[in-house]
């Protein structure tokens, strides 16, 4: 038998879709600082349910603990419970000073609250929200009292501006701590206060940094920038569990600094190093200052194709606070905040965040065993990937191949995955070795009678994985699940041969592994649900955002790529320049525009996945002609990994050219372009509604259980513009019947392909139906 | 803790004498037990095991213990070494040729002398057929050269072994960057002109950045004296415990130099310098002076400061260890038997330091004995966080359910029992020589204040730790 290393499939695609993409905003999506709660007013006003304080000899220590949640959020109660100690705080001879700490041991304050923005009806709304919490800060930073906030866990958004407002600053040096302003990636800006404050804190060019990225930051980093004034050291085991005393120690070290401070032996100010001092001298100069605003501003719109308002709208307010002084700071940050809340894209992307929440649990709930032993058949791209993520998540793994070079090769690849990490400083060296062997490399069965799954993840061709099925099932035990990592091969097939079909299931990945957040679960009719559940908590317990889909050709993603693939080859027919149809594409919010994508997913796989797909479901799938690919493969136009495609790569060379020699073949199969759906606007709303209109049929048909899935799926595997939130939110922001329109209009010019579905239909006829109510 | 502690200050002058009361022992156990009450029972009259050789400890010395970069500074270890080893021969008069085997612990090693423990004894005239080995097992090295030592007796492979250990941290091997070293090995390589210049024009000006041996753990990259830092934290141990402790360390560590109890210490003529006779490092000072220092690892609010940390050591200690019938046979009146031993380890980076607590109960069991069938506790103070972290450890019954496995605590060694000639803390730490000098002051200290059994415990890097029983010869 051979495991050959899988080409590059639909999936891979995606992955590098998501890699380009994922540095602008995804990546830290999941790790926003903005939590939703529903807030009831149960509780009594008269006791405080989310603050309380304490006298430690002259200091008061206030603790946040928001009850039945485990992390603390920023919303009304606790915000007027706030003001309430502080005022007590305040008018308290005995107290000189305070310590501010949550009694969560991962979680400082994780962000505002983010229903209480989605409740207000008004920008207005929005803006005073923002002033309130303004003041309550502005009050804070000039107490004469010192506030020292002790940091230990996530430290975001609102957290983040209530403890810039604090005099002193101490975090937890651990991996939990991060300190981060993510509101950008919500399609906001920090509202209390941030805007203003980090600026003078870190410095403008790193404070736009923070606040454009949305970028988490570790304490040890925090405090090189700044940010933290002290680190403490998280302790091990002693009288108490580790975390429960390190929270102590925190208070106990944080106290400490509070009376140094009130009795003046401290001082807050730091010591800048020489860098900081330079770069604060060369803000000091108008000229300087409007060549940051510029660059930052520019590269801001590149990034973002002036796709997302809210990155230009924080640069111009922190440029006001700058240049016209903090109350008129102040003021357009609260006043721009209100708009940003208000706009599409902010409604997108905190839709994103909610569907990304849902795709993060396990809704077949705990496996009757955890997964402990997993194996891996083929170490390829694909098989070496899902070893990487499972390693390093303390999953005992074995990876097979046939060959020893197929191996290596594989294991390498985990190796660099590791190592490239402690370049980072993410993982220590050691780390390293002791998260690598966790991996068994081997050529033979030997082992896999104590695997709890096995991952396939060999070449895509049904008689393999069936040889490949039966030959595991012989040596694995009962209980041991069979996933087939496939972008396309219905699972149902690949279980025909199967002595137990319940425990096959579909788990296609998407590549680089390690790097896309997607997981696509895919059950067939027999799959048990205890294999379901085991599927997605070893998909969870690998970092993944999981969506479960039922089988059928292409299941979900594949099968919403696959029309807008065509319609990108009959676009090219039609005479489209390849650079001209990427930057449509680009302008368009898609990472990477649609002639390129073609290339990196390789040719011959797009050829491969179209045919397919063409005979499942026949003319609905046509359009351009496939043709185009085939004398495309036939010339070793490959793409990328040939070397040549649409573009010509070479190694080293950042600009990429076209391939010339791809003249005589477009020409070859030239179609008259149709003039009346041709605009640059036609030519991407084709493109969009047709991946759209199939995303929709894959819900009316049941492939899709929820449209939160289908979005998270297309933002977070294909790398569908996150500022249009999927495609359901898309249909729902943008307005079903416009859609529909624009999909008539093409049907009349091309036919079937874009005969909008039923449930599209349906939508459009009742305007009060939306995918999100 | 601290109340214990000052207690046990007040009564500083008076604690030998306290002491002995309580501990005027059975020392030739079998007539005076029948005698004795039964709380003085001892759970166990011997150690002694059926069948397994008994090993006893005909005596041990060691150099005085200096701090480093002073008498000892341009000595190289193996000198050190010689010392002790011609201090024993000195002080056993044992025949060179009946020595079957030597071992010598060491942690941070002389590049030229790796197998010290062979250079040493050449120089130090024994015989060039007896073979020597070096172990290292970083501050409980000289303990691992002893139970190696134990083991070829037990096993029948020798009868008489010498083991020790050695320290010189005034010299210690700083290298060329990796990046230096594989320009000059390659250098050594090129053969022709032309590959000379190849391999020199690759030369960088940061090559030449040196690399220093670091006090780190390797693992977690974390030095000891942070680690030690932390883990007083976790265990609530106050700075004022620490400076306390370490006050007591020095005080009892002066007090048994000025009445003459260190008696391993030999003294050595140290070329072109004079003689040293006595350790250097004991310096008990105050309280205040000690609350002035400011903290050395975790700064600016961590509690472990120089004072309260063992400082860094030059020194050498070696022992002589027999089957006892072979000892008899010879005419000695061996000091002790080494009985029971343990080694444990666990999580480096969290409880580098707290093997004691964990070897000490299994060392126990093992020999079948309680903590009050223990008359002389000698554990090595890396710290006084340390210890008094492990003490706190060993009387927490949360701390046993929850990381030992055990049902109840350990329980508190009586003060009034531990360290009482002073610890590494005040001696010095040479970190392979330590060991010896832990046996030597259990033994010495038994016979001395009439006792049966000693603990000695030790923690290591590596998160590591050790513990044995000795046992005194009946007079």
């Amino acid at each position: 038998m051979e495991f050959h290393d899988p080409p590059i499939s639909a999936s891979q695609s995606a992955g590098i879709i998501g890699k380009l993409f994922c540095k602008f905003i995804l990546k830290y999506l999941f790790l926003i600082g903005y939590i939703c709660r529903n807030f009831t007013e149960s509780s009594a006003l008269l006791t405080r349910t989310h603050i309380n304080y304490g006298v430690k000899g002259d200091v008061a220590v206030i603790r946040i603990n928001s009850p039945n949640s485990k992390v603390n959020t920023l919303n009304k109660e606790l915000h007027s419970e706030f003001i309430e100690v502080m005022n007590e705080i305040w008018a308290s001879d005995q107290i000189r000073s305070a310590v501010l700490i949550s009694s969560k041991p991962g979680c400082f304050i994780a962000g505002a609250d983010i229903n209480m923005l989605a409740a207000c009806k008004t920008p207005q709304e929005v803006t005073q929200i923002s002033q309130e919490a303004q003041r309550t800060f502005e009050k804070l930073e000039k107490s004469t009292k010192p506030v020292v906030a002790a940091i230990s866990g996530s430290c975001l958004g609102g957290g983040l501006e209530l403890a810039v407002s604090c005099q002193y600053r101490i975090a937890t040096k651990d991996r939990k701590t991060v300190l981060g302003t993510p509101e950008v990636l919500l399609g906001i800006l920090p509202g209390a206060g941030g805007t203003q404050r980090l600026p003078k804190m870190v410095g403008v060019p790193a404070a736009f940094d923070m606040m454009l990225t949305g970028r988490n930051i570790r304490a040890d980093r925090a405090k090189k920038m700044g940010l933290v004034d002290q680190l403490v050291e998280p302790l091990g085991p002693g009288l108490k569990p580790p975390e429960e005393r390190t929270i102590e120690y925190l208070e106990e070290v944080a106290i400490t600094f509070a009376k140094g401070l009130a009795d003046k032996k401290i001082s807050p100010k730091r010591d800048k190093g020489l860098v900081e001092k330079l770069t604060a001298y060369a803000m000091t100069i108008p000229f300087v200052r409007q060549q940051v605003y510029k660059k930052v501003e520019e590269k801001v719109r590149k990034q973002t194709k002036g796709l997302y308002p809210a990155p230009l709208k924080i640069i111009d307010v922190v440029k006001t606070g700058i240049e016209q002084g903090s109350d008129a700071g102040y003021l357009s940050e609260s006043q721009k905040f209100g708009e940003l809340a208000m706009t599409k894209e902010s409604k997108a992307l905190m839709g994103l965040y909610h569907g990304q929440v849902l795709c993060k649990k396990n809704k077949f709930g705990a496996p009757q065993k955890d997964v402990k032993h997993l194996a891996i058949l083929g170490a390829g791209l694909m098989g070496a990937g899902i070893a990487q993520v499972s390693v390093d998540k303390g999953l005992k793994t074995l990876l097979k191949d046939a060959t020893l070079t197929g191996l290596g090769r594989g294991q390498q690849q985990v190796f660099k995955g590791l190592n490239d990490k402690v370049k980072k400083k993410a993982l220590t060296s050691f780390e390293r070795d002791s998260i690598f062997s966790n991996l068994t490399g081997q050529l033979d069965y030997q082992g896999f009678e104590k695997a709890d799954m096995v991952i396939e993840a060999v070449f895509e061709d049904l008689s393999l994985k069936h040889r490949v099925l039966k030959e595991v099932e012989a040596v694995i035990p009962d209980h041991c699940v069979f996933a087939s990592n496939t972008s396309a091969l219905p699972i149902s097939e690949i279980a025909a041969v199967s002595k137990r079909p319940e425990k096959v299931i579909g788990m296609h990945y998407f590549s680089p592994v390690d790097k896309m957040q997607l997981l696509e679960i895919i059950t067939t009719e027999k799959t048990s649900k205890d294999t379901s559940a085991s599927a997605v908590a070893v998909g969870l317990k690998q970092g993944k955002v999981i969506i479960v889909v039922k089988d059928g050709p292409g299941f979900y993603t594949t099968r919403c790529l696959a029309p807008m693939m065509s319609e990108v080859i009959r676009i090219l027919q039609e005479g489209v320049d390849p650079k001209k149809l990427d930057s449509l594409t680009t302008s368009f919010g898609f990472p990477v525009g649609a002639a390129t994508l073609v290339d990196e997913v390789g040719v011959d796989v797009a050829k491969h996945v179209a045919e397919d797909l063409g005979k499942a479901f026949g003319e609905r799938f046509g359009g351009g002609n496939p043709e185009l690919l085939t004398q495309m493969v036939s010339k070793g136009f490959l793409g990328r990994k040939s070397g040549k495609g649409f573009y010509i790569y070479q190694e080293g060379v950042k600009n990429k050219n076209l391939n010339s020699d791809m003249d005589s073949i477009l020409a070859s199969l030239k179609i008259p372009p149709k003039s009346e759906v041709s605009s640059d606007e036609d030519i991407q709303f084709r493109l969009v509604t047709s991946f759209v209109n199939e995303a929709v049929m894959c819900l009316q048909e049941g492939i899709l259980a929820t449209p939160a899935e289908g979005d998270i799926g297309a933002v977070f595997g294909l790398g569908f513009p996150p500022c249009l939130g999927g495609p359901f939110c898309f249909v729902d922001l943008y307005g079903a019947q416009k859609l529909v329109d624009r999909l008539k209009k093409y049907e009349a010019a091309y036919g079937k392909q874009f005969t909008p579905c039923q449930l599209l239909a349906d939508h459009a006829n009742s305007p009060n139906k939306k995918f999100y109510q | 803790m601290t109340a214990i502690l000052t207690y046990a200050f007040k009564n500083l002058p008076t604690t030998s004498k306290w002491a002995l009361k309580f501990s005027i022992r059975p020392l030739s156990c079998s007539s005076q037990l029948r005698a004795a009450p039964a709380v003085q029972t001892k759970t166990k009259k011997t150690l002694a095991k059926p069948n397994i050789r008994n090993i006893v400890v005909v005596d041990g010395v060691r150099t005085p213990f200096l701090l480093s970069g002073t008498s000892y500074k341009d000595l190289m270890p193996h000198d050190v070494a010689r010392a002790a080893l011609t201090g024993l021969l000195h002080r056993t008069s044992v025949p060179k040729e009946v020595v079957d085997y030597i071992i010598f612990g060491t942690v941070i090693q002389e590049v030229k002398t790796s197998n010290v423990a062979r250079e040493a004894a050449l120089g130090a005239g024994f015989s060039d057929k007896t073979p020597a080995h070096t172990v290292t097992m970083a501050c409980i090295s000289a303990n691992q050269a002893m139970t190696t030592g134990v083991g070829l007796i037990a096993s029948g492979q020798c009868d008489v072994v010498v083991a020790g250990g050695v320290e010189l941290m005034s010299d210690i091997p700083i290298r060329h960057s990796r990046k230096m070293r594989k320009l000059m090995l390659d250098l050594n390589k090129a053969k022709s002109v032309g590959q000379r210049l190849s391999v020199i024009s690759k030369f960088r000006l940061n090559f030449l950045a040196p690399e220093l041996p670091a006090v780190a753990e390797f693992s977690t990259s974390e030095t000891m004296g942070h680690s030690a830092d932390r883990l007083a934290a976790a265990f609530a141990v106050s700075r004022l415990e620490q400076d306390e402790y370490a006050l007591r360390s020095h005080s009892l560590a002066k007090k048994a130099q000025d009445e003459g109890l260190l008696s391993d210490v030999v003294p050595f003529k140290v070329p072109g310098k004079d003689t040293v006779t006595k350790d250097n490092g004991i310096r008990p000072s105050s309280l205040e002076q000690m609350a002035k220092l400011k903290p050395a690892f975790i700064r600016p609010y961590g509690t472990v400061t120089a004072a309260n940390s063992s400082f860094l050591t030059d020194g050498a200690s070696a022992m002589l260890i027999m089957a006892e019938e072979k000892a008899l046979a010879m005419g000695y009146k061996p000091k002790a038997y080494l009985r029971d031993f343990m080694y444990v380890s666990q999580d480096p980076k969290d409880q580098l330091l707290l093997g004691p607590t964990y070897a000490t109960p299994k060392v126990l069991e093992k020999a079948g004995l309680t903590m009050n069938d223990i008359d002389a506790f000698e554990f090595h103070e890396a710290f006084s966080g340390q210890i008094l972290a492990n003490f706190k450890a060993m009387d927490s019954d949360w701390f046993a359910q929850n990381y030992m496995g055990r049902k109840t605590k350990i329980g508190l060694p009586p003060l009034e029992k531990f360290n009482n000639w002073g610890g590494s803390l005040s001696l010095g730490h040479p970190f392979g020589a330590t060991g010896c000098r832990l046996v030597m002051a259990a033994a010495n200290r038994l016979r001395k204040e009439g006792g049966q059994y000693g603990l000695v415990a030790a923690c290591a890097a590596g998160g590591q730790g050790h513990a044995m029983i000795v046992e005194a010869y009946p007079k």
